[in-house]
């Protein structure tokens, strides 16, 4: 029998050597005669194992790594084919601790099947969703995502049925579906790792969204920085569509629904909703005044749905076993999972789905096993750049939206960045004041001509000139910031800096240089 | 690598780009991807064409060229390294690989070397954040750098 041995083709196993380890593989296995094939799979998650190879067993997946094109010859005469025992030997993929432990729902399927292969996603239990989508009412499919308790996990928590019913009840000749997979926060990669890893359950999600609203034509905007999304998504596209998933009829169904690919061009605020859709429509990537919210005028002024990559890839599941299996896990009102994206100084980088409600102390010690450095941790930013820096005194806080929000942060992407105590928070505070200063569309004042202030405010502060007042200029200057900007880019970037000065003071008080008196 | 073509020339791939793709709905950032894959940047000559072809006004197309990081007006040199500037990459050292970066190249972000080989700047975020810190040379990705990747990736690129 044919073996088969995994390595992946996420961008992260790609950027540690993946495609010198398949190139070793393959002509290892041509050198040796050997009867085995490889599958280019998208990543389990586990990224300081990256890349981690697999092999398929009578007793199950066994993974090696991390694994480096100089390991292949070894791993061969161990018998690797065969689960051999070799010092890179994890054990059975299914049994490391890291993946026992999460609830996967959204990415069940990442980096166990073949990304681009529609009959290993059905065998994996792909399109149970939609076929149950094609036999419901509009209505009801709506009710089902409602029900789920699903709320939009690029950040702001929407709950999606509502955005879905909103767009449903819009009369419009057109309505359209568009997939915000522009995602520019540092620490997160989940739609990144789905888009590579399982590109289908992105195109069913969106394919359940157009039947559930009548929208027929879907977009998916997605980075230029993210190059082999971008092939995955494309490729995966001219599959569904040749196999019917896509087109005038969808699974056979009076549905039509096509979709296509579009790519931004390296600006931050066009992971902004109303942003994206002018860099959408080929404008200047404003940000627009609410109302009319997009489901009533969005894409060309038609009603549109506009869901991050998540969100989407979270509805097929709920299709498919149904609102209540979805909703029984979570707490409060943050139903479900969510995958956890563990970043920067951290010993156990990775993705993490699960239920919401472990506390930040959990992930960041328990899970993510501390620093990569070996020091002690300093802060954890959560939510990327707009969200907030929090101390080791905040590490019972729970994974949850209202319980961060009472903390003064957000969970954003749920992407978090842990810092060692080399860390200075006046210069992450600085820092995100530039990037705010950077990326603005300019289109209101709090937040391009505050940002530039701000550098300037937290540039006197590291110079020691005139502190105390300057401490509580930046703060005020947040205060405007925060309430006087239109999107959450100038209205979140106090976030960071806010949360650094309370939980970090003494970064912000340095001793007094005596040139800082020019 | 950045071919300078005549100015007829440009103009006329621009109109055979325009005239592929000004189908789509809202087409200029995908006319202006394929530009700039074709000549390396998006030549001056460029924005009279689209502009007629697209009916909308000079200032317009120009006006997108230039908001966007991506969009370049000038030629970059045979490789760009992109170097990712944001929170995770910070948090292992991002900082100090930048620096060294610059040193070993000998110029600041935004700016080529002499002799063209490189160009190099700053990128927020590859989504590689587990396993920073991590670059991009002519669209490869690198992670988990380190000084001596860095400047096999520096040599490889000043080549």
């Amino acid at each position: 029998m044919t073996v088969k041995i995994y390595i992946p083709r996420d961008a992260a196993a790609i950027a540690l050597g993946a495609e010198k380890v398949a190139a070793a593989m393959a002509e290892a296995i041509a050198v040796r005669g050997l009867d085995a094939m490889i599958v280019r799979n998208g990543s389990r998650g586990m990224h300081w194992l990256e890349p981690l190879v697999e092999v398929e067993t009578a007793e199950g997946r066994v993974a090696y790594g991390p694994v480096k094109a100089r390991d292949v010859a070894s791993l061969l005469d161990a018998g690797f084919t065969s689960g051999g025992a070799h010092p890179l030997c994890l054990g059975k993929t299914e049994e490391l601790p890291f993946l026992r432990n999460q609830t996967r729902l959204t990415f069940a399927r990442c980096g166990v099947i073949d990304p681009l292969s529609l009959d290993d996603y059905r065998a994996h239990g792909g399109l149970r969703g939609l076929k149950k989508a094609v036999s419901l009412a509009p209505a009801a499919i709506v009710a089902e995502v409602t029900e789920s308790g699903l709320r939009g996990r690029g950040g702001a928590g929407f709950p999606t049925g509502i955005k879905w019913k909103t767009v449903l009840e819009t009369q419009g000749s057109q309505k359209y579906i568009v997939c915000n997979a522009d995602e520019g926060d540092s620490g997160t990669f989940a739609d990144r790792m789905i888009m590579e890893g399982d590109p289908f359950v992105l195109i069913e999600g969106m394919a359940i969204a157009g039947i559930a609203t009548g929208a027929t034509k879907g977009y998916v905007y997605t980075r230029s920085e993210y190059p082999h999304a971008i092939a995955a998504v494309s490729a995966a596209i001219e599959v569904a569509r040749a196999a019917g998933v896509l087109g005038s009829s969808v699974l056979g169904s009076a549905h039509a629904f096509d979709m296509e690919v579009r790519t931004g061009a390296g600006a931050y605020v066009c992971g902004e909703e109303t942003s994206l859709l002018n860099s959408l429509e080929g404008k200047r990537g404003l940000v627009r005044a609410k109302p009319p919210l997009p489901a009533h005028k969005g894409l060309f002024d038609r009603p549109t749905v506009i869901n991050n990559v998540i969100s989407l890839a979270s509805v097929p599941v709920i299709l498919d076993k149904g609102a209540a299996y979805y909703r029984d896990f979570g707490m409060g009102r943050s139903r479900g999972t969510i995958p956890i994206q563990i970043a920067g100084n951290v010993k156990h980088a990775g993705l993490y789905e699960t239920a919401f409600g472990l506390t930040l102390g959990q992930i960041v010690d328990e899970i993510g096993g501390g620093t990569a450095s070996g020091r002690p941790v300093k802060a954890v930013q959560v939510g990327g750049p707009l969200g907030a820096y929090f101390p080791r005194a905040l590490f019972d806080t729970p994974f949850d939206y209202e319980a961060f929000a009472a903390k003064d942060g957000l969970i954003g992407h749920a992407g978090i960045v842990v810092f060692d105590d080399t860390a200075d928070m006046l210069k992450q505070a600085r820092f995100a004041m530039e990037f705010c200063a950077i990326e603005s569309c300019g289109k209101c004042t709090p937040c391009r001509i505050g940002s530039t202030r701000g550098v300037e405010v937290a540039d006197k502060i590291a110079a020691g000139i005139e502190p105390e007042k300057n401490r509580e200029l930046l703060a005020d200057l947040c205060n405007t910031m925060k309430f006087g900007s239109l999107c959450a880019l100038g209205g979140f970037t106090p976030y960071p800096v806010v949360s650094a000065m309370t939980h970090f003071p003494e970064d912000f008080s340095p001793a007094p240089v005596a040139e800082a008196a020019e | 690598m950045n071919i300078l073509l005549p100015r007829a020339d440009v103009t006329e791939r621009t109109l055979a780009i325009v005239g592929e793709l000004k189908g789509l709905e809202g087409p200029l950032l995908p006319i202006l991807h394929e530009i700039q894959d074709e000549f390396g940047y998006v030549p001056q000559e460029s924005l009279p064409v689209i502009a007629r072809e697209l009916n909308l006004s000079r200032a317009e197309v120009y006006g997108v060229v230039t908001f966007y990081h991506d969009f370049r007006e000038h030629p970059a040199g045979r490789h760009v390294l992109k170097l990712c500037r944001a929170e995770a990459c910070q948090s292992m050292g991002g900082d100090r690989l930048a620096e060294r970066a610059k040193a070993l190249l000998g110029i600041d972000f935004h700016e080529t070397t002499p002799d063209g080989a490189v160009t190099l700047e700053p990128v927020y975020c590859l989504g590689l954040c587990s396993c920073s810190p991590s670059a991009m040379l002519d669209g490869e990705v690198h992670a988990r750098l380190d000084d001596a990747e860095l400047e096999a990736l520096v040599a490889e690129a000043r080549r």
